[in-house]
């Protein structure tokens, strides 16, 4: 079957599009068997596109499918579900883990391809009521736990397991399949001690030395560097450089994630605060957010400015808001204007007037069932007193929904709201609409002090300018303070005036927005300690 | 010292986590003396209750497994074994073979209701119980609808005995008499006055067998898999939903056969009330012996089974003896058999919610640490 | 050709809104009535037992509004509030009360228990959320099995309440005769031939039925939708969610003190023991046939659901009787009431709740 020389993977001119917006445009690569690829790129680079793309997975069906060809040792294939690209001996170990809690190590590995020994009543009720050959199983495990060159014990549940050993777990089920010529590792470092990813790079060696090509996507750049043969980056949906890692450096690869020659896309005033005051000063400051945990940041804030918070997805830059805004569990201390703020309780923190434009406009930002008029106006109703009507000495406070159809009638015109009516319900709106909206909410309080997370996440261009500009004009025309927290650099620095990056839940540096893209790169790759 | 401190920690939560069969202990301990029963009938008493019951609370375990929680819908599976006691008491077919039949009988009825029961809760995840609860009351009404309106009419009945004056639908009470206990005197012992129904043990003990052996194989592994995390195993290609579907008709036709053994052992049938209490009465049981929603062994029924009965048995009577009326006692032990549902309930939501919070302890431990080793 | 089509659309759409299941209801309700004339019934009587029957119980579905508000889900415990209710009863009877004061006592003694029952079952609630539904029925049935006890052990005397023997142990049905039987219905009674309308009644539903609606319109009121609707933009925006949900217990548990009291006046008795035990299951089911949702509920629902809840249960038996010569109510009834329940569970919650 195939042609001997054509390489194990071989991807042509991939294109791939959600709703018009082109997230992947003519991506090609090859894969030799045995070969280890790194590839790197931003968040939204279309890295994780394209691994969902090879393995399959239903959300690209979904959306409209793909453009291109991918051939496995020189033929054409097509996988309609993950089975499919299983079944071709792709594996893919996901950044969240799929393992059942209470199983352990064998039977997770094992899960659903259990070793099985027919008994008569399965004659009769069919192969489910085989019964397992746990001895059988457990050979099995070990021997991929031994292919995969890190040892773990078979017969722990997963839940007492350090999470490393979770993800070797991942890593050890894939190497289980019979079949499998590729795997494609998708941030597996993430949640390793540096001893762990040692290992694990070790072990991704053994792999390749066994002819199994391995596909490993990371942050870590110096973790490519050790490990892989050719790394290539992604940019925007392109790939920008397909090279032997041996004729690469960090410098070099941190260039082409992040380096748009355009240096002038910085603000054009960017403003300098040093001499004002400092309206917050974080200290020691972690939260728990899943996915975003922050530890022991330090950040101070000054009155007027506009600062941008960026960095990876998972470095934590979410995390700081949540936690200071009472959101997620946090612990720390925070002063605004030379005042303490109690933290796990938003209700204090909207007092001392701050305000906050979450990034989840769905669970947390919006009434989705309600009204635009009640998304407008709530919080400023709840907290200030506003849109009511007071009876018997305020004794009863009666909604003054006239009131609340001025003021979310006025933000509809300014901000160019498509809506039917200020009736109408948020969930109807399109995202851009909704981001609109929420905006609309927070400056209905007033802030001094406002947190805008991911203002452009999942919004289309016009929507997006005119988010970033309403927000601008906030800060100028009120002298309020402004956070943006964004995943996209070039955002951030068309729109604040500096720049924190936060790397592994810490601030890895602060740099004015005219820094060159390569020093907010250097940064968002570092590992601070 | 500090071990000690960890032991006693220990300690502390082994109490937490037994406390409802520890609860039950000293209820049981108090009752026992006030009620004035002998140990031989108290003894003969539980081993009768044992036979009767344990049959229908390991049924509750297969959907527990899968992570549907307390069956309320069980309920269906007593209907569908009344249905067969009835109509093999109408074909006039008694003892052993009446038995049988009836089983027979019952498996197409709670395949059918156990698939429909199914299909509702996967549509309702999240909200299992609560769901299979209303089911209980949903198909409550279907089955007066059929025994009490189509048997005779559209069902051919031909007995008198059972049959309503007015010429269709069933009487109050169906008679078991030829049939009753027919199944526990079979091989019966009896040793100082305790008797001992062999046979029903022997049943018992091979469903416990057939449970245990179920656990080990494909589909049991498929269940626990699907119990723990759904969307893990619909990942790794397991047929969540069926498996789910296949989990609770299990459930109805063991409940069904729990019923025909259980009214054999009654001597006859409350036609429209048999089965109302029955599901109820059996989750507390199973909750007494220690169990929780979402995790439950066969010890658990035993012990259950043991403890609640027995404080079944003397709350009546040490109720009396206190209060000098009967009726007290009856009323305590359905409030004790509701309240312990509501504890165990009540603990297993808190708990979960428990394990949440934990995570940002453990950052501000780090955190700590981290800070400590940077000062030295 | 294509005007048909979208006739067709608009009219999909329309039974859409309005619930499948509430339009069967609807239309069956309908047809009892049409069939009532000619099966022999006096139709002014059929419609004047369905107005009463809709008065004694209306309140208690007005019960279910704040917790499906508040994201409690459908108050399953209701009984907690019925107890209070009857503990407001025959403590205003044992004081000694009668006549129409008897009914303002009972409101009095009974709204101080429903308010401390309230808020304990409400902080539990709020230990266990997303479990809601379960425990409160669980809460409810202890709770009915506890005053079980409690009616026998509590020292009641008023020789109208305890058992006549014994001298002690509330009996199992009271007669309110010479309290406050009828006492709302009385007021401003019509009565026009066969048909009489209990004005006091409906008036006083629609009192309360009143101030919820303005309740709901106050910031306190927008408050607790919100949480409803998404508790953590609520969260976000300020609203402690606790609070929020533990005031819309209380007041659901006061409601139904307040709906078991009205339900008695009408009903002409008291009824003690297992009596509550069902009494959530119509009201929770009245609402959802009125359109109501596990997480949306409006007063029109009430009103809507209790009339045609009502009008079932009133009418089958003496249509069905006549027709057929069965006595099928009872089973319609059970299977109409828990198929909507089943019904809105299997519905999937829309919004921000996860």
């Amino acid at each position: 079957m195939g042609n001997e020389n054509a390489p194990l993977l071989e991807m042509k001119n991939i294109k791939k599009d959600f709703f018009g917006n082109q997230v992947l445009s003519d991506i090609n690569l090859t894969l030799q068997a045995g070969q280890v690829l790194g590839l790197c790129g931003e968040n939204g680079a279309g890295k994780s596109t394209l691994m969902k793309i090879l393995f399959g997975m239903d959300v690209i069906r979904e959306t409209g499918g793909y453009e291109g060809d991918i051939l496995i040792n020189g033929e054409k294939a097509t996988f309609n579900t993950p089975f499919e690209a299983l079944e071709a001996g792709i594996g893919m170990v996901h950044q969240e883990f799929s393992l059942i809690p209470g199983f352990t190590a064998t039977e997770n590995i094992l899960l659903n391809r259990e070793s099985q020994n027919r008994r008569l009543l399965s004659e009769i009720f069919g192969e489910r009521l085989n019964t397992l050959d746990f001895a059988d199983m457990k050979e099995k495990a070990e021997k991929a736990i031994d292919k995969m060159g890190f040892h773990i014990d078979a017969d722990m549940p997963i839940n007492r397991m350090p999470v490393g050993h979770k993800q070797f777990t991942e890593i050890a089920r894939e190497l289980s399949k019979e079949q499998l010529k590729l795997l494609i590792l998708d941030e597996p470092t993430a949640v390793l001690t540096e001893k762990e990813a040692e290992a694990l790079l070790q072990s991704i060696r053994t792999m390749a030395e066994k002819g199994i090509a391995v596909v490993f996507i990371t942050h870590r750049l110096h973790e490519i560097l050790a490990v892989c043969d050719k790394v290539i980056v992604m940019r925007d949906g392109y790939v920008v450089s397909d090279v032997p890692a041996s004729e690469t450096d960090v410098a070099q690869i941190t260039r082409n994630m992040v380096g748009r020659s355009v240096e002038s896309s910085a603000r054009a005033e960017v403003r300098d605060f040093s001499g004002a005051k400092d309206i917050m000063s974080i200290r020691k400051l972690w939260v728990d957010m899943s996915g975003e945990t922050v530890r022991n940041v330090n950040l101070d804030i000054k009155e007027g400015e506009i600062l941008g918070i960026g960095g990876l997805a998972g470095q934590g830059k979410l995390g700081i808001p949540n936690g200071i805004m009472g959101l997620c569990e946090a612990g720390g201390e925070v002063t605004f204007e030379g005042e303490k703020i109690e933290l796990n309780n938003p209700r204090k923190c909207l007092d001392a007037n701050l305000a906050f434009v979450s990034e989840d406009r769905r669970e947390v930002g919006l009434l989705l069932d309600e009204s635009l008029e009640w998304n407008v106006a709530f919080p400023a109703m709840q907290i200030q007193d506003k849109f009511l009507k007071k009876y018997l000495g305020g004794l009863i406070k009666w909604r003054d929904d006239k009131a609340i159809h001025e003021v979310t009638q006025k933000y509809i015109d300014e901000f160019m709201v498509k809506c039917t009516s200020s009736k109408q319900k948020a969930k109807e709106l399109s995202g851009g609409n909704q981001q609109k909206i929420c905006l609309a909410k927070a400056f209905a309080l007033n802030p001094k002090f406002l947190f805008v997370s991911e203002p452009t996440r999942g919004i289309d261009v016009g929507a997006k300018s005119l988010v970033l500009n309403a927000i601008k004009k906030y800060n100028q025309e009120k002298g309020a303070t402004v956070v943006v927290i964004s995943s996209e650099l070039e955002e951030l620095r068309q729109t604040c005036d500096r720049i924190a990056i936060i790397s592994g839940g810490k601030v890895a540096g602060i740099l004015p927005a005219t820094a060159s893209s390569e020093e907010f790169g250097m940064l968002m790759v570092s590992q601070v300690k | 010292m500090q071990e000690k401190k960890i032991t006693g920690k220990k300690l502390l939560g082994l109490l937490r986590d037994n406390s409802v069969p520890l609860m039950f202990v000293i209820i049981c301990a108090i009752c026992i003396p006030i009620s004035g029963f002998s140990p031989s009938y108290l003894l003969n008493e539980i081993v009768t209750r044992v036979g009767r019951n344990t049959f229908l609370i390991l049924c509750l375990l297969i959907p527990i497994i899968a992570g549907m929680g307390l069956n309320f819908g069980m309920t269906l599976g007593a209907m569908a074994g009344e249905i067969g006691l009835i109509l093999v008491s109408d074909w006039q077919i008694w003892g052993i073979p009446g038995m049988i039949l009836a089983m027979i009988i019952s498996i197409p009825i709670s395949v059918l209701l156990g698939t429909f029961c199914g299909k509702i809760l996967n549509m309702a995840k999240g909200r299992e119980m609560v769901t299979s609860y209303i089911i209980s009351y949903f198909i409550n009404g279907v089955y007066q609808l059929v025994v009490l309106y189509m048997m005779g009419k559209i069902i051919p009945i031909k007995h008198f005995s059972i049959k309503l004056p007015r010429g269709y639908g069933i009487r109050n009470t169906v008679s078991l008499l030829n049939m009753r206990q027919h199944l526990d005197n079979l091989l019966a012992i009896n040793i100082k006055g305790v008797k001992i129904p062999v046979l029903t043990f022997i049943i018992i003990a091979l469903l416990c067998v057939f449970i245990t052996w179920f656990k080990k194989t494909k589909l049991g592994q498929d269940m626990r898999a699907v119990g723990q995390d759904m969307q893990v195993a619909k990942d790794a290609g397991i047929d969540v939903e069926r498996t789910r579907i296949i989990s609770i008709v299990m459930s109805t036709v063991m409940a069904g056969f729990g019923m025909i053994i259980y009214l054999q052992n009654m001597g006859n049938i409350s036609t429209y009330s048999s089965h109302s209490q029955i599901g109820m009465f059996c989750i507390a049981a199973l909750l007494v012996g220690g169990a929780s929603v979402d995790k439950a062994s066969i010890g658990n029924v035993f012990l259950g089974v043991t403890l609640f009965h027995l404080m079944f048995i003397v709350a009546p009577a040490a109720g009396a003896h206190i209060t000098g009326d009967s009726m007290i006692g009856e009323y305590f032990r359905v409030f004790v058999s509701y309240g312990v549902i509501t504890v165990a309930l009540t603990m297993y939501e808190t708990k979960k919610r428990k394990m949440k919070s934990r995570a940002g302890q453990q950052l501000e431990e780090d955190q700590r640490k981290e800070e400590a080793e940077a000062n030295e | 050709m294509n005007e048909k089509v979208t006739f067709k659309d608009k009219l999909k759409e329309k039974v859409e809104s309005f619930g499948l299941p509430r339009l069967i209801i609807a239309g069956f309700l309908l047809l009892l009535f049409i069939l009532s004339p000619f099966v022999g019934a006096d139709l002014p009587t059929q419609f004047t037992n369905t107005i009463n029957r809709f008065s004694w119980n209306a309140i208690m579905v007005l019960a279910m509004v704040p917790m499906v508000h508040s994201g409690c889900g459908l108050n399953f415990g209701l009984p907690l509030g019925i107890i209070s209710g009857l503990l407001g009863a025959t403590l205003s009877i044992e004081f000694g009360f009668t006549g129409a004061f008897s009914f303002v006592g009972a409101i009095l003694i009974a709204t101080p228990i429903a308010l401390l029952l309230g808020s304990a079952y409400g902080w539990l609630l709020n230990k266990i959320k997303g479990g809601e539904m379960m425990i409160a029925t669980y809460v409810g049935f202890s709770s009915v099995s506890f005053m079980c006890m409690m009616w026998l052990l509590l020292p009641y005397h008023s020789p109208n309440m305890v058992w006549g023997l014994a001298g002690k142990g509330l009996r199992t049905t009271i007669s309110l005769e010479g309290y406050y039987n009828q006492v709302l219905a009385k007021f401003l009674q019509i009565n026009i031939g066969n048909l009489s309308i209990p004005t006091g009644t409906l008036l006083f539903f629609a009192l309360l039925a009143f101030l919820m609606w303005a309740f709901l319109h106050t910031k306190t009121g927008t408050a607790m939708t919100a949480v409803g609707s998404n508790p953590v933009f609520a969260k976000a925006a300020g609203v402690n969610v606790d609070k929020s949900r533990l005031l819309s217990v209380m007041m659901s548990t006061w409601l139904a003190a307040i709906g078991i009291l009205v339900y008695e006046q009408g009903f002409g008795f008291i009824q003690l023991y297992m009596a509550p035990f069902y009494m959530a299951l119509p009201a929770v089911s009245a609402i959802l046939i009125g359109g109501a949702s596990v997480n949306k509920a409006s007063i029109t629902n009430v009103i809507i659901g209790t009339f045609l809840f009502q009008g079932i249960v009133t009418m089958t038996p003496t249509v069905m009787n006549s027709m057929i010569h069965m006595d099928m109510s009872e089973v319609i009834r059970i299977v109409v009431s828990n198929g909507m329940i089943l019904y809105a569970l299997t519905r999937k919650t829309e919004g921000g709740k996860k």
